[in-house]
């Protein structure tokens, strides 16, 4: 008889995910990490693993949060600013009981409030903190809404390709249908309307129910914004198909230019005015994780409802309740984050210094990167000068890698899909651990890599020296002809 | 005519099946007469909302442990270790920690996300605690850390259930995360002889030991044949240990699951066991089952790390010699006795109730005594479509402010009707609520006794 927990009897839908972020790449760089080889990891957006400092402010005040003790003592002044002090105070009020006692489950009401105050102010429109639910970061969210959407294995979700992996990876261990819809590589990663159209109806077709639909704005892996208009196409057809709209916007803040500006999906749905403002069911996430503030670990995110009937707001406040309630300090960083130190503060300059220097210099990394992968053979990095510059948004870059027919022939016989091959022998080679494009999803024949740009500056140059030595190398040993090169 | 995505009537069957009653109806409308209170003092004859319905500790007044709050905040702002003052704020076993903390984390790094079992230096801590505990070894590889217990619970359920035709065995009563995971997931929560009757495989079996609503400590020998029985049956252990801190009486002591089973002698390929506690640890999987379960681990990237960094410390606290020791020892038996104490006033109190039985609490953090309502009180209650303990709920609720949960959300044997009362209010307010009680129960009884 099988054991409860057997390989052979534990649920199909649990051995269908895969979640390639920290897959098979991953876990073979950290094997050779545990064997003494320097591995620089560029698989995951986790900007203060590889050296960017935390921002002091936030800091500052959860240290006090976490230890009241200290704002009872006479010397607090002189080891913290005032403003952190009284931010702190401000925090502790807003807890029952401090960071160690179960919040609301949705997250403590005054930082739902802070929440809500934040998009009003982004936006121009007012924001329910009702509405707001603080989640332990903000794929938790995404897996939460998923699992009340999907009901079985005919209920189909159109997911952007390529794709930031949990879509795919939750929509398996929901039981669900991944409906891919393809964004052009030729037009910038563009989405094009028809191309969505075509997805829907060929799943139709195959008798799927199509329930919502993902975007990623700005995008991940392709680093694309979505225009105004784009949005406002993607709503109207969400309004014309019933579908709820998934918008992933956790890399808003990072835009380092104003003429392709962040506009919330939220903000374009209400602009439109009814009969789309009023019936269009909009699901938006952000989190802590992202921007500037890279706090990966304090598992710190939102979700925020529009036109989601009540009844359906009342079953996911029932589902989010057993697990009673997201971190406290991760609620914190986030009301920090949508609220942080203005002009006239104590802390606002050294908190826009601090702020500058990490956007100045992930903009200074992608410029590197970009450069070194154009001077590589056989390596087309995605982007068009202008739209690039204007576009360049949170930490990936995903190159296009264009492989000869005999490095594939190599990867079939090594048993292993052509892009993971490449990354593979990259990784040996050079330590450089990525994600093969086939973890994000590309068209069929085109390959690619995933890398973010947040190893330290002053690593940059010697890590695309490496990178162009092994490249070039590796297109010698299989290429046929001269190589494509962008430089 | 298609009908709009995210209609209720659309979800998913699983989320409107499950229930947890914990945060259910009665806090809702609890946090309602809250507001009431706060706009309109004066309104009730109470002053304050007394939520006795949640384990949760510092809401109501519990304070922290020092040494764990110096030790977190000083790895959430690391500058603090290079100024020369915070000898003058922090102990200096808290410095050292911290600093070992920082070590154990890649490049000191407390806001990246970690390795997604968590950082493997507190894991080692962690084994090493869990080894000091029960007398045998414990591997790091073994144990996944998690936004608390209950998302640890939810990839268990995910894991063992493929449909409902798989079911689980839980105790009656139960804590209801246990019915609402198994629901969420598709599954059936059932008795054994019943299940295999109507072609449902049991796959595991949960225990919560101390018991949670029960408060009951098992003992070693009801353990050896729990751990046979499942052996025999081949189902997986869910060993629920959260309140394994939370002994009050002398005649029991906590023992693990695991410590049990290889005291047994049963070693890595004889049982599958999972153990919660405020940690989570996996037991005895095949390398390949292992491997699922950090994927799904891996795609929600790792859990917070404050978190971590206290499991770490919970497991490893002060020792004898350590700066905090005395200090540390204060605390935890202050909140210990306190508590010992909180529990036995409140179980007297509920005997004393005409028609109230009430067992000892032997540990957790709960009192789940019996109603023995009147034939009016049930009758009432049918007329207003609830069940006979939520309208006892409610009514104490509406007159004195307390909030308990009604024993229907935990289970119980039909036709029995329980509340669910945490031990956790201050000592100072506790003569208050037994008075409340006794006044609110005397003048119920009066209206509705035979």
């Amino acid at each position: 008889m099988s054991r409860g927990l057997d390989y052979e009897v534990i649920n199909e839908n649990v051995k269908r995910v895969a979640y390639a972020v920290r897959g098979e790449l991953y876990l073979r760089a950290s094997e050779l990490q545990k064997e003494g080889k320097k591995i620089i990891f560029t698989n995951v957006g986790n900007p203060h693993a590889l050296g960017q400092k935390p921002l002091t402010f936030p800091r500052q005040v959860v240290a006090l949060c976490q230890a009241p003790f200290l704002l009872d003592d006479p010397h607090v002044g002189m080891m913290f600013p005032s403003d952190a002090i009284e931010r702190a105070r401000h925090y502790l009020s807003l807890t029952s009981g401090g960071l160690g006692a179960y919040s609301d489950s949705r997250g403590l009401p005054g930082i739902r409030k802070e929440v809500a105050e934040f998009i009003e102010r982004r936006d121009g429109y007012p924001s329910d903190p009702e509405l707001i639910y603080l989640t332990d970061g903000a794929s938790k969210g995404v897996m939460q809404m998923l699992n009340t959407i999907i009901r079985n294995d005919k209920d189909g979700i159109l997911v952007p390709v390529p794709q930031y992996p949990l879509y795919s990876a939750a929509i398996s261990l929901f039981g669900g249908s991944l409906v891919p819809y393809h964004l052009e590589e030729t037009a910038n990663w563009g989405l094009d309307i028809n191309n969505l159209r075509q997805s829907l109806n060929e799943a139709r077709m195959n008798g799927i129910t199509v329930r919502a639909m993902v975007i990623i704005n700005p995008g991940n892996p392709t680093g694309q914004c979505l225009s105004e208009a784009n949005i406002r196409e993607i709503l109207k057809f969400c309004y014309q198909q019933k579908l709820v709209l998934l918008a992933d916007e956790v890399y808003q803040q990072n835009i380092y230019q104003d003429e392709r500006p962040f506009i919330s999906s939220r903000k374009i749905l209400l602009g439109m005015g009814p009969p789309f403002s009023k019936e269009v069911q909009l699901v938006s996430f952000h989190t802590v994780s992202k921007g500037y503030w890279g706090e990966c670990g304090q598992r710190g995110g939102y979700f925020e409802m529009t036109n989601i009937p009540l009844k359906t707001v009342d079953e996911i406040y029932k589902v989010a309740s057993i697990s009673l309630s997201p971190n406290v300090p991760g609620q914190i960083f986030l009301g920090l984050m949508v609220n942080p130190p203005k002009p006239g503060d104590i802390s606002y300059s050294k908190f826009v210094t601090e702020s500058k220097a990490i956007l100045d210099s992930l903009r200074k990394r992608a410029h590197i990167m970009t450069n070194g992968f154009n001077s590589c053979r056989n390596v087309v990095c995605n982007f068009t000068e202008g739209t690039y510059l204007l576009c360049l948004l949170s930490h990936v870059f995903i190159p296009q890698i264009k492989l000869p027919p005999k490095a594939i022939e190599a990867a079939k016989k090594a048993g292993k899909v052509p892009d993971v091959f490449y990354c593979l022998k990259l990784l040996e080679a050079t330590g450089i651990s990525t994600v093969p494009g086939s973890g994000f999803g590309q068209k069929e024949g085109v390959f690619h890599l995933r890398t973010t740009i947040l190893p330290a500056e002053e690593d940059m140059p010697a890590i695309m020296d490496s990178f162009k030595k092994f490249n070039d190398e590796f297109m010698e040993q299989y290429d046929d002809k001269k190589g494509y090169s962008r430089m | 005519m298609l009908k709009s995505s995210l209609e209720a009537q659309n979800l998913i069957i699983n989320i409107i099946k499950c229930e947890y009653a914990v945060r259910g109806e009665i806090v809702i409308l609890a946090q309602r007469l809250q507001q009431e209170l706060q706009s309109n003092p004066g309104s009730r004859p109470f002053d304050e909302i007394l939520y006795c319905n949640i384990g949760n500790p510092q809401s109501l007044g519990q304070l922290p442990i020092t040494f764990f709050r110096e030790v977190l905040a000083l790895c959430d702002h690391p500058a603090l270790l290079d100024k020369d003052q915070t000898h003058g704020l922090f102990s200096s076993d808290a410095i050292d920690r911290a600093w070992k903390i920082l070590d154990v984390m890649p490049g000191r790094a407390t806001g990246a996300y970690s390795h997604s079992q968590g950082i493997k230096g507190l894991r080692d801590l962690i084994a090493a605690g869990i080894a000091a505990r029960d007398g045998f070894p414990a591997n790091a590889d073994d144990i996944f850390l998690t936004d608390g217990a209950s998302p640890a619970v939810h990839m268990m359920m995910q894991l063992l259930l493929r449909s409902e035709k798989d079911g689980i065995l839980c105790p009656i009563p139960q804590y209801p995360l246990y019915s609402a995971s198994i629901a969420l997931h598709g599954g059936t929560l059932k008795q054994l002889e019943d299940a295999r009757s109507k072609g449902v495989t049991v796959r595991a079996l949960v225990v919560i030991n101390p018991g949670n609503p029960t408060g009951q400590v098992l003992a070693e020998d009801n353990q050896r044949e729990i751990v046979d029985f499942c052996k025999k049956e081949g189902l997986v252990i869910l060993a629920d240990e959260v309140y394994q801190e939370n002994i009050y009486v002398d005649n029991k002591k906590f023992h693990s699951f695991k410590k049990i089973a290889r005291s047994m002698g049963y070693g890595e390929e004889d049982i599958a066991l999972v153990s919660f506690q405020s940690v989570s640890k996996a037991d005895w999987f095949t390398a390949e089952v292992r491997e699922q379960i950090y994927k799904i681990a891996s795609v929600n990237l790792c859990s917070n790390i404050s978190g971590q960094i206290l499991a770490s410390l919970v497991m490893n606290p002060p020792q004898e010699g350590d700066e905090s020791f005395e200090s540390y020892v204060d605390e935890k038996d202050g909140i210990l006795l306190s508590l010992a104490r909180r529990a036995k006033t409140l179980e007297e109190a509920f005997n004393s109730l005409e028609g109230v039985t009430c067992n000892r609490a032997e540990g957790a953090m709960y009192l789940f005594p019996r109603l023995h309502l009147p034939h009016k009180a049930i009758e009432a209650a049918k007329a207003a479509k609830t069940a006979p303990d939520a309208l006892y709920a409610r009514r104490l609720l509406d007159a004195t402010g307390i909030v308990v949960v009604p024993g229907s959300g935990f289970g119980q044997v039909p036709g029995t009707w329980h509340i669910r009362c945490t031990i956790l209010p201050q000592e100072d307010k506790i003569p208050a609520i037994v008075s409340r009680l006794k006044e609110f129960h005397e003048a119920f009884m009066a209206e509705f006794r035979d």
